[in-house]
C-alpha cells in the first residue's frame, strides 16, 4: 500500500485529536502572539471615544448562548468602555436570550466602575417583532418598553428622564448573531433615521456586513473572537477573547497545513493513478 | 448550586463531544435532553413574553377589543393542524407576508441596493491614497490605493458573471471569468471566517472546562 493510499484511509478522528490539542495547549501555555488592531474595530472604539460624557448608547444584545465565546467578550468590553467614558447604556435585545447576557455584562462592568442600575444603565428587555420593534423604538422608546426587563416602570428610572426616541440616543451598537440584528438596526436606525450604528458580529456573518462598513452605513465593526480580542487590546486589558487568540492562531495554522497537505497528496495521487483524473 | 451547574454543563459538553469518536448512548442522552429542554424553554418563553403581553393582557385583562382580530388570526393559523380546515391558515400567513413585504420593501431596497450602488459611485483613482503611497511606499498603502478600482471591477465583473442572457464568450466571457475569481476570493474569506467561528466555539467550551470546571487555568 502506497503512502497516498494509506493517507486516504487515515482515521479522521486523528484530525479531531490534533485540533483539540491545538486549542488546549495554547490555552494552558499561552504563546503571546501579537494582536494587531484592525481599522473597523479602531473606528468603533473611536466612535465611542468621541461621545460626550452622559450620552446614551443603545447596546442591543441580539445573540444567544450558542455564540457567547465570540460575542460576550465584545459585550463586556463595550460595557466597560462606555462606563469608563461616563456614557449611559440603554440595553435591550431582539433575541430573548441576549437580554440576561447583556445584563450580566453590564452588571459586571458597573461593579468595576461604580455605576448603578437605573442611573447609568438600564435593560429594557426583549420584545418580539424584529424590525417592527426597531421602528417602534425609533419613534417612542417608553411606549415600546413601558417596563424594564424585571417589570419596573421605566418612567421611574432616572436614566430614562427626557428619553423619548432616537433623538435622545447618540450611538446604536448591535451585537448580533443573525437576524434580527445588525441588518434591522442599519435599515431603520441608519437608513431611515440617519443614526450612527456600530456592530459586533459573529465571524460567520462578518463578511456579509463589510459592504455596510465600506458604504459608511456602519461606523465600525468587531468580527468574531478576533474583533473582540482587538477591542480588549484597545481597552488596555485582556479578556477571554484575547486569551483565546493564541489557540485560534495555532488551530488556523494547523487547518492551513491540513489543506496544503491534503491537496499535495491529492495531486500526487492523481498523477500516480490516472483513472482518478 | 453554581458548582452543580458547572459540573452538569461540563459533563454534558463531554457527552456531546463523544460523538466525534462515534455515535453512542451518552451523546444520545445529551442530545435528547437538549431538545427537550429547548422545546420547554421556548414554549414557556413564548407564552410569557409574546402571548401574554401581546394578547392575553390587552384583550382579556384590559378589555381592548381590537385584539380580537389578532386572536382570530392566531386561531386561524392553528387550523393548519386540522386537515379539513387547513386552508384557513392561508389568511394569517397572507397577512404576515403582506405586512412584512410592505415593511421591508422600500427600506431593504434603500439599504441593501441603493446605498451599495452609491458606495461604488466614487472616483476610480483615489488621488489622496496614491499620494500617501508615494510618500510612504508599502504593502498596506499600496492596497489602500488600489482598493477602489478593485472594488469597482469586482462589482461589475461579479454582476456580469450572473448575466446569463448572453453566452460567456470572448470579452464578455473574460469579464465573467474575472467575476468568478472575485467570487472565489469572497468565498475563501467566508470560509476563513467560518473556520474562525467554529474554532471560537471550541475555544469557548475548552475555556469553560479548563478554567471553570478543572481550574487548570486562571
Amino acid at each position: 500500500m502506497s503512502i497516498v493510499e494509506r493517507l486516504e484511509k487515515l482515521d479522521r478522528r486523528l484530525i479531531f485529536v490534533l485540533i483539540l490539542l491545538a486549542v488546549v495547549i495554547p490555552l494552558v501555555r499561552p504563546i503571546g502572539f501579537k494582536i494587531e488592531v484592525s481599522e473597523p474595530v479602531q473606528q468603533l472604539y473611536e466612535a465611542i471615544e468621541s461621545l460626550n460624557p452622559g450620552s446614551r448608547v443603545i447596546i442591543s444584545c441580539d445573540y444567544d448562548p450558542s455564540t457567547m465565546p465570540e460575542i460576550y467578550p465584545m459585550n463586556q468590553a463595550l460595557a466597560r468602555h462606555c462606563f469608563s467614558r461616563d456614557l449611559k447604556i440603554v440595553g435591550m435585545g431582539l433575541w430573548p436570550q441576549g437580554v440576561p447576557l447583556g445584563q450580566a455584562s453590564m452588571e459586571q462592568a458597573a461593579e468595576e466602575y461604580g455605576k448603578s442600575y437605573g442611573v447609568d444603565y438600564v435593560n429594557l428587555g426583549f420584545k418580539a417583532g424584529g424590525i417592527v420593534v426597531v421602528s417602534s423604538v425609533a419613534e417612542n422608546i417608553p411606549a415600546t418598553y413601558p417596563q424594564d426587563y424585571a417589570g419596573r416602570p421605566v418612567s421611574e428610572l432616572p436614566i430614562m428622564d427626557g428619553v423619548r426616541n432616537f433623538d435622545n440616543i447618540e450611538l446604536i451598537i448591535s451585537l448580533s448573531a443573525g437576524d434580527p440584528g445588525v441588518r434591522e438596526w442599519v435599515m431603520i436606525g441608519q437608513g431611515r433615521y440617519g443614526k450612527t450604528v456600530g456592530a459586533g458580529v459573529t465571524a460567520v456573518s462578518a463578511p456579509a456586513f463589510y459592504p455596510y462598513l465600506q458604504a459608511g452605513q456602519l461606523v465600525g465593526m468587531m468580527g468574531g473572537m478576533k474583533g473582540a480580542a482587538e477591542y480588549e487590546i484597545l481597552m488596555e486589558g485582556t479578556g477571554t477573547a484575547s486569551r483565546g487568540m493564541d489557540a485560534q492562531s495555532v488551530a488556523h495554522g494547523l487547518i492551513i497545513f491540513f489543506i496544503l497537505f491534503a491537496n499535495f497528496f491529492y495531486l500526487v495521487g492523481r498523477r500516480k493513478m490516472p483513472w482518478k483524473r | 448550586m453554581e458548582t452543580i451547574g458547572i459540573w452538569l454543563a461540563s459533563l454534558l459538553t463531554i457527552c456531546i463531544l463523544t460523538f466525534l469518536y462515534k455515535d453512542n448512548p451518552l451523546y444520545k442522552f445529551a442530545e435528547h435532553l437538549f431538545v427537550g429542554i429547548s422545546a420547554a424553554y421556548w414554549a414557556a418563553y413564548s407564552f410569557h413574553n409574546i402571548l401574554r403581553p401581546n394578547l392575553i393582557q390587552p384583550l382579556f385583562i384590559e378589555g381592548d377589543l381590537r385584539f380580537v382580530v389578532a386572536l382570530a388570526l392566531g386561531i386561524m393559523m392553528l387550523m393548519r393542524l386540522a386537515p379539513r380546515a387547513g386552508w384557513l391558515s392561508r389568511w394569517p400567513l397572507a397577512f404576515i407576508v403582506g405586512t412584512y413585504s410592505g415593511y421591508y420593501f422600500i427600506t431593504y431596497l434603500q439599504t441593501n441596493a441603493v446605498e451599495q450602488v452609491r458606495a461604488t459611485l466614487i472616483p476610480f483613482v483615489q488621488v489622496v491614497s496614491w499620494r500617501v503611497f508615494f510618500r510612504d511606499p508599502g504593502l498596506m498603502t499600496f492596497l489602500n490605493a488600489i482598493a477602489v478600482p478593485v472594488m469597482v471591477i469586482g462589482v461589475i465583473t461579479g454582476i456580469i458573471y450572473f448575466f446569463f442572457s448572453r453566452e460567456h464568450k470572448g470579452v464578455f466571457g473574460g469579464l465573467a471569468k474575472t467575476g468568478i475569481w472575485f467570487l472565489m476570493v469572497a468565498f475563501g474569506a467566508s470560509f476563513g471566517y467560518t473556520v474562525m467561528a467554529r474554532i471560537s466555539l471550541l475555544i469557548g467550551r475548552m475555556l469553560f472546562i479548563l478554567r471553570d470546571w478543572l481550574g487548570v487555568i486562571s
